[in-house]
């Protein structure tokens, strides 16, 4: 009846067990708690978890991803604090919760942060970037939250019922087959994989359909905003991408649940199957994640220079370069795996050359602040700190690219160096400066300054802290994933990397004071005209937050940057003559529902509750026809309507409250001197 | 908003502070066998390593400069002849210079990588005088076994060679993917079940170096560490003689019990190995039909049953 699930399953057998349920399940009750004090259920469900508006799905993924920013790093703080002590000991966790813990830490940071946050971001600004009033499927848009959120539970549940994974965040077989690993916890990790996986590809093609259709008029291809752009080429990379992570999950769940022999040992198993299937998702999974973040980096640099971005065009191509590119290395993660030195040369070569594009966006964000005026808010400090840091990340990802190199350092902390210094700048100080410069987008208020500068220099310093030393490590011979070592000439530089996660924790910190603060004074920092940066591109058009339908009136663009072009002709902020009657879609909780549902199915797999995960899925197929055959799941917003709202919003608007646009005026020396015209 | 003068002060911090750890950490370092290796090969590619990173630096360096750079010349506040060109939106010839140099760089590292991976194919027989000293490397939950088919010995957890002649190691592996490194000598191939991988490697000398699993193979994996002892002829002699003196014999009943799982093994030396122990356990996870030629066989290929 309840297959594998027995009372065994829960976490009384060690106190690392329990302290990790004991949050968890307290976290669950403190949110429910809260939520009734509040009385928040009825708005929450209404206005929130039934939502389809693109904007309250983009924050509700950004909630879902910096609520598992803090479960993923309080694992790493453990890793770290384990691995400063365990010098010839056993420091104070036993291999097995080791293990679980530094699969848990890498599953959740790019699944249920990295993806989350980025999808999240491009859900609240790409449709507003392209003057569009919604993405193209929103309840679609509903389910991959949902899905994304169920995936996420199913990780967070195995804290309290069971076990997570020991097999890593890649889970290479044979380690992660049913004989070495008979448990529950590949299980979880493959189900938490393939119910994001799903969801994550549907919000690729809802993605990539409304940036091929809903464009609003003259925003061509080469005017849509760089962010826009990364929006556009990671839909793609997911839709080719993850279909491969998907597959691959469920031939591991074959082979573990029904015999099959995929990657097993013997009986015509094998495991280098899985390493090429699992990368070809995985090295394009990594400029997923990258990618918006380097669109963020050119909207926030070219904002905050006051300046037009430079090199427009060559940024464009730039991205598409490295979006194709990166499928043809997936094999620089197996140098080791004894393919032939063509191969390997050949695919080492491959991965080199993706580091002239990068190296070009690099110099491009350069050149936007050369002859600028450079304004240090929080969204800047972190690009800045981004281009520093990255550089060092692109060198060594180089010198990993180096076959006869990387035979040395393979599998060495060295590695782990590398690829932290590529996504905690590249990616996460992306998504910070997204959120530092949209927040006021999505809430009508702007975040304060101060914290987020100080968030800012504790993730940096405690970045390097932390990653520098174990560069240094992989040099002396350190391999990755050790729960204790005999070195002592290691533990050092291991002392150091823990204090550079007591400051990135600080950091965290800083950014829960820095959402807590700005709250309480939303009313002193509003944003009354919707345009508190003076932004360039057409989401600064809308009210913040934007209205439901976004564009009372669907703009006409003529530039690159939409919106600072109708600033200087003097053509934002009009009333059009009349407003015209607007069709929405309608809030549905058959999303939440289906999220529910594949929970539930994941978690039934998961255990063997063969009847139940059965039930769930006929369930979930009654849902899809259900919503199939709802032929009202549209409604009219009323020109009355959408005037009210939008005369409450422009007649707020005072002179004063506007950009002097005056300030555009060239200066200096070079003003009057002739420049080099547009690069196309 | 952040007065400017504070990321400054912080920077400042952050370059004394990281000279000071420089400083302190440049002991350990020396120590360290990728930077200090011990033989040609591992010497080999630590200078394609530290080529390719000076060549980068070339962009790199006025990557991070130029940066800090122009944050400073072009922060707003700096009330100064600073220039300001808000339309400024591209140059040819300054896109021409960051396509350019950049893949110029990467033309003559991809020709450096061409060279060097094929020269450093850790399949390829390595040129001397004298024949390669053949080890055959057996991964196993927690630990490493060594086969020596020109002595007809076996060790665990202990790899000793003639340091004169070139070592020559066959790897498979009887459990999950391994990976087997000596980062003083050079690195590292995988050990797979079912499959021989190879790895040829050279000391410049006698010297004892570490090596070790490098893949996470389960809970023993922190453990799983050995000495490779590159021998002087008479050493080598001494060795030899130790280990042909071990009471332990390696036959295939033996095998299994090794095979088990097990933690932090002591060095073990086996006076004889069940014969063509290597090519049984590869065979082990091929599909036979059919009896086995030998009772070991069936017993390594199926188990005790």
């Amino acid at each position: 009846m309840l297959g594998r699930l027995t009372i065994e399953a829960l976490p009384f057998y060690s106190w690392v067990a329990m302290g990790g349920a004991a949050v968890t399940v307290g976290g669950g009750i403190a949110a429910f708690l809260l939520i009734t004090y509040l009385r928040a259920w009825k708005v929450l469900w209404t206005d929130w978890l039934t939502s389809v508006d693109h904007k309250k799905i983009g924050i509700m993924y950004v909630v879902l991803a910096l609520i598992m920013l803090v479960r993923g790093f309080v694992d790493a703080l453990m890793m770290r604090a384990q691995q400063a002590i365990s010098l010839n000991s056993e420091g104070y966790l036993p291999p097995e919760h080791f293990e679980q813990i530094f699969s848990s830490h890498g599953t959740i940071m790019i699944f249920f942060v990295a993806m989350p946050f980025l999808t999240g971001l491009i859900n609240l600004i790409v449709p507003q970037q392209i003057g569009a009033r919604d993405v193209s499927f929103p309840f679609l848009n509903s389910v991959s939250l949902w899905l994304t959120a169920a995936g996420a539970a199913l990780v967070l549940i195995s804290l309290v019922v069971g076990k997570f994974s020991q097999a890593g965040w890649t889970g290479y077989p044979p380690y992660s087959g049913i004989e070495y690993s008979p448990g529950v916890g590949v299980d979880y990790w493959i189900w938490a994989l393939t119910l994001s996986g799903v969801g994550t590809t549907m919000s690729g093609i809802n993605f990539i359909v409304t940036i091929v259709k809903n464009r609003c008029p003259g925003m061509t291809y080469m005017r849509m905003p760089m962010f826009t752009w990364t929006a556009l080429c990671i839909s793609i990379l997911i839709v080719f991408a993850f279909p491969a992570l998907t597959v691959v999950a469920l031939q591991l769940w074959l082979d573990r649940t029904l015999g099959f022999h995929f990657f097993t040992n013997g009986d015509g198993g094998n495991m280098m199957m899985f390493a090429n299937l699992l990368w070809i998702w995985g090295h394009p999974e990594v400029y997923i994640l990258i990618l918006p973040a380097f669109g963020i980096f050119s909207e926030v640099v070219a904002t905050f220079s006051r300046k037009r971005l430079f090199g427009y065009t060559s940024l464009v191509y730039a991205t598409a370069c490295i979006a194709l590119l990166s499928f043809t290395v997936w094999l620089h993660h197996f140098f080791t795996m004894g393919a032939s030195a063509n191969v390997n040369a050949i695919f080492g070569i491959a991965t080199m050359i993706i580091a002239v594009p990068t190296g070009v966006k690099i110099f491009d964000w350069m050149f936007t602040m050369y002859r600028g005026r450079i304004e240090f808010h929080p969204a800047m400090v972190f690009t800045i700190g981004f281009m520093v840091t990255f550089v060092i990340g692109g060198v060594t990802g180089v010198l990993l690219a180096l076959p006869p190199a990387d035979y040395l350092m393979h599998n060495s902390t060295f590695l782990v160096a590398h690829f932290h210094n590529m996504l905690i700048p590249g990616a996460l100080f992306g998504y910070f400066a997204g959120l530092n410069y949209w927040f006021p987008k999505a809430f009508g208020f702007k975040l304060d300054a101060k914290w987020g500068i100080r968030s800012f220099w504790f993730w940096f310093i405690g970045f390097y802290l932390a990653f520098m030393p174990l560069y240094a490590l992989g040099f002396m011979g350190m391999s990755r994933r050790m729960e204790h070592y005999a070195d002592p000439n290691w533990q050092p530089f291991l002392v150091v990397a823990a204090l550079g996660a007591v400051f990135v924790l600080c950091g965290i910190i800083c950014i829960g004071i820095q959402l807590y603060v700005s709250t309480r004074q939303w009313g002193s920092s509003r944003d009354i005209t919707g345009d508190p940066w003076n932004g360039r591109t057409l989401e600064w058009a809308t009210s913040s937050p934007a209205a439901p339908y976004n564009f009372a009136v669907v703009p006409t663009v003529t530039d690159i940057d939409a919106f600072h072009e109708m600033k200087m002709r003097g053509s934002a902020y009009r009333r059009p003559e009349r407003y015209e009657p607007i069709v929405m879609p309608k809030s549905t909780g058959l999303g939440v529902v289906l999220g529910g549902l594949s929970f539930v199915m994941g978690f039934a797999a998961v255990w063997y509750i063969w009847w139940l995960a059965a039930l769930m899925l006929v369930l979930c197929l009654v849902c899809i026809g259900i919503r199939a055959c709802d032929d009202t799941s549209e409604y009219v917003m009323s020109a009355a309507e959408v005037e009210v709202i939008e005369t409450a919003w422009l007649s707020g608007i005072t002179p004063a409250d506007m950009h002097d646009m005056r300030d555009f005026e060239p200066r200096g020396a070079a003003s009057g001197m002739t420049l080099s015209g547009r690069a196309l | 908003m952040i007065g400017s003068g504070t990321p400054l002060r912080w920077a400042r911090t952050i370059v004394v502070s990281t000279g000071a750890a420089l400083l302190i950490s440049g002991c350990a370092l020396s120590e360290a066998p990728i930077l200090y290796p011990q033989g040609p090969i591992a010497l080999a590619q630590r200078d394609l390593l530290f080529t390719a990173f000076w060549l980068m630096m070339i962009v790199a360096i006025p990557a991070i400069l130029f940066t800090l750079l122009f944050v400073y010349r072009y922060r707003s506040r700096h009330h100064s002849t600073a220039a300001y060109t808000p339309e400024w939106e591209g140059s040819w010839k300054i896109e021409a210079v960051v396509w350019l140099v950049p893949a110029a760089i990467i033309v003559v590292l991809g020709t450096l990588v061409w060279r060097d991976t094929h020269k450093l194919d850790p399949y390829k027989e390595l040129a001397s005088d004298k024949p390669p000293f053949e080890v055959q490397a057996i991964a196993l939950d927690w630990k490493w076994l060594f086969v020596y088919p020109e002595l007809g010995v076996a060790s665990i957890n202990e790899l000793a060679f003639p340091a004169d002649r070139p070592l020559s190691i066959k790897i498979t592996s009887d459990t999950v993917m391994n990976s087997l490194m000596i980062p003083a000598l050079g690195g590292q191939i995988y050990a797979m079940a079912g499959m021989r991988t190879e790895m040829n490697l050279l000391a410049d000398g006698p010297g004892t170096f570490k090596g070790r699993n490098t893949m996470f193979s389960g809970d023993g994996f922190s453990d799983q560490h050995f000495l490779a002892h590159a021998l002087t002829e008479a050493d080598f002699t001494a060795w030899k003689d130790k280990v042909t003196g071990s009471p332990e014999a390696l036959d295939a009943k033996t095998y299994l019990e090794v095979a088990k799982q097990s933690v932090a093994n002591p060095v073990t030396y086996y006076s004889s190995v069940e014969p063509n122990l290597f090519g049984l356990i590869l065979r082990k996870y091929a599909p036979i039909v059919g009896p086995l030629e030998s009772e070991a066989a069936e017993l390594i290929c199926r188990g005790a049953a």
